[in-house]
């Protein structure tokens, strides 16, 4: 640097940077050549972003995705809901890869709108059928030994508008409702044992300090096999809008269970019936009849790439099939994809790690001729159960059942390389 | 250097030694978890009764003292209630209907309302009480909860208009739905079979359904908002 003056050595950075009037020639670099519009950054020039100095550390001291990443948010559909304080939206699976969904995009599924919780403030109550009522403190949860885990969260309706016939002609909306994370938490059994659960004991019911009071029950098997009360989420504390400070992760359980923003867990001998488990989250089947408590998440998948947000602009050739699949019973063992719709499947590769109750990756190379093609996947889990096709899961359940849709899907890639939603028998 | 400045090093010594081993033998016993971390605090009968609002549904157990009538619900419902979910419990746009519905649940169209789905009676309570009003939850008194339930239940045929409703009436009352739930999860129930990998079809594909890029109800999610 110029050690004349300060200013001058501040001139001469500038220069260098491109600055300062006339520098840029003087420096030797290239005239800008005059190309059409959006070709100026293009080679043989020098792009602009390297004339000139950006924002230097700490000018976002929270990190945000690029500018030109702003398509790539969470979605809601108007018309589904009467408010947005009651009401859903969806993670833009088409735009993400690997196994992990960044906090911010993971779909948010509210009954009261998202409560803005001290942490000071809050606290977690369990009694009921226990020895010793406790009260916790965030603090005093934090103390106990911490564990972290991947696991992915479904709403029991993800899929539900497919019913049907094909409705949505997005993958954001016929899958969007599941998100995969990092948990860090307590294991509920931990803070059981430490009110001592009584022998009688058979039921949780677990309570959020959010507008609705959000209830579920959860038979105490669960609770003391894999629960984990958490207070981090992809290595920092979790986001309101999924449960800050503290929620409940019930892993490959649906969503709904998973109460966010915990304050209370209350033992009994039985369920409670409450509306969340008996008006919702019931499964109407064609007598009439409704199905309860049908926790688990079966296997599911949906392929990303292409589908109707990501079409296949290039042309005939080479494109790679990538998706995700997933299973409430452990891990995904395989996964095949058609694109003969159905005749005809190949095993797709897995991305490692695949661990269980969490989204995997998988992927196919596949030579697209530039006919009109019918793309589907099939996940296998671990425990031999094999994802069905939508004329299997209505001829079972009917088409009033709402929840628990996680039958085969199907695009449509048309000659023109866009992709549609259908169904197909 | 005196003679017990001298012996001093090798007590000292000694000590150390000695309170290493014990150390070194409690070390290890005190860095396992304890059964019981002793973290938390004993949650006091006041705290627990600030918070212990779940009525269980199908025996009212919870169910608060207090009680309230038809004719007083029908006022509350009125100021607090109609303008959401209708006058007469009908719904309004996409908020819920809370009446009717009966004989739908095998239809095309089911209408899961009190009267047509609700198992029990209690677990009315126990939603208004927790959710209810919409944006000022908890606000209600017991015996107005009371009569809120009373005027639902009453709209929907299920109690008289000059009723007074209180725990015991409330866990009285038999729900037209009651046994409209299943328990125990019959999954899986979905008969597929080994999974076939090639030659599967008996006929070529057949489209069903490709209404998706025609209803226009998908929301645009490739430009930004």
């Amino acid at each position: 640097m110029n050690e004349r003056t300060n200013s001058g050595g501040r001139r001469r950075f500038l220069a260098r940077a491109g600055l300062v009037g006339g520098a840029a020639l003087a420096g030797g670099l290239p005239p800008v050549r005059a190309l059409a519009k959006g070709e100026e950054n293009l080679p043989p020039n020098v792009p602009e972003w390297m004339r000139t100095l950006g924002p230097g550390v700490t000018a976002s001291p929270y990190g945000t995705p690029s500018p030109f990443e702003k398509a790539v948010v969470r979605r809601s559909v108007e018309w589904l809901t009467a408010t947005e304080q009651s009401s859903i939206n969806f993670t833009p699976l088409h735009a993400l890869e690997g196994i992990i969904t960044p906090s911010g995009l993971c779909f948010e599924r509210h009954h009261g709108g998202v409560p803005e919780i001290d942490p000071e403030q809050h606290r977690l109550m369990i009694h009921g059928m226990v020895e010793r009522p406790l009260l916790f403190t965030m603090d005093d949860i934090l103390r106990f030994p911490s564990v972290s885990r991947i696991y992915f969260v479904e709403c029991p309706a993800n899929g539900g508008m497919e019913w049907k016939g094909a409705q949505m002609d997005g993958v954001q909306f016929t899958h969007g409702m599941v998100h995969c994370c990092e948990w860090t938490g307590v294991k509920l059994s931990t803070l059981l044992a430490e009110a001592g659960v009584s022998p009688s004991a058979k039921w949780i019911l677990a309570e959020g300090a959010d507008a609705a009071a959000m209830t579920r029950s959860i038979p105490l098997e669960k609770a003391l096999d894999d629960c984990l009360v958490c207070y981090a989420q992809n290595g920092e504390r979790i986001r309101p809008e999924n449960g800050y400070p503290l929620r409940l992760i019930v892993p490959g359980w649906e969503g709904n269970v998973n109460i966010k923003w915990l304050r209370r867990i209350k033992l009994g001998d039985r369920p409670w019936h409450h509306r969340e488990e008996t008006s919702k989250y019931t499964d109407l089947m064609p007598d009439g009849k409704a199905r309860q408590f049908t926790f688990l998440m079966e296997a599911n998948s949906v392929i990303t790439s292409p589908c109707p947000e990501k079409p296949m602009k290039h042309g005939k050739g080479f494109h790679e099939i990538r998706g995700i699949a997933w299973s409430g019973s452990g891990k995904i063992r395989r996964v095949d994809v058609s694109t003969d719709g159905g005749d005809n499947w190949r095993t797709a590769e897995l991305q490692e790690p695949v661990l269980s109750k969490a989204l995997t990756r998988f992927r196919l190379p596949w030579t697209w001729d530039g006919a009109p093609a019918l793309l589907q996947a099939r996940a296998i889990d671990e425990s031999g159960y094999v994802q069905p096709t939508i004329e299997q899961l209505r001829k079972s359940r009917g088409l009033n059942s709402i929840y628990h849709k996680n039958s085969i899907h199907t695009w449509r890639v048309n000659a023109d390389g866009t992709v549609n939603n259908v169904q197909i028998i | 250097m005196s003679r017990s400045s001298r012996r001093r090093p090798l007590v000292a010594i000694a000590a150390a030694l000695l309170s290493a081993a014990l150390v070194a033998g409690d070390a290890f016993a005190q860095d396992r978890a304890p059964q019981r971390f002793g973290f938390g605090r004993a949650a006091t009968a006041a705290e627990i009764k600030g918070w212990d609002i779940d009525v269980r549904a199908d025996d009212g157990l919870g169910l608060p003292p207090g009680k309230g009538t038809v004719a007083a619900g029908e006022k509350l419902y009125q100021e607090q209630c109609a303008s959401c979910h209708g006058e007469f419990g009908e719904g309004n746009g996409r908020w819920p209907e809370l009446i009717g519905g009966e004989k739908t649940l095998r239809s095309e169209d089911p209408r899961k309302t009190v009267a047509s789905f609700w198992p029990y009676a209690p677990g009315i309570f126990d939603y208004v009480r927790r959710t209810m009003p919409f944006a000022a939850p908890q606000s209600l008194s017991d015996d107005d909860t009371y009569s809120i339930v009373a005027y639902l239940l009453n709209i929907n045929d299920l109690l008289p208009a000059d009723a007074t409703l209180d725990a015991a009436a409330l866990k009285a009352i038999r729900m037209p739905n009651r046994d409209g739930f299943v328990q125990g999860d019959p999954r899986p129930d979905v008969p597929v079979g080994e999974p076939c990998m090639s030659k599967c079809r008996k006929e070529p594909p057949r489209i069903t359904s490709d209404l998706a890029q025609r209803l226009g109800v998908t929301p645009d999610n490739r430009r930004q908002k």
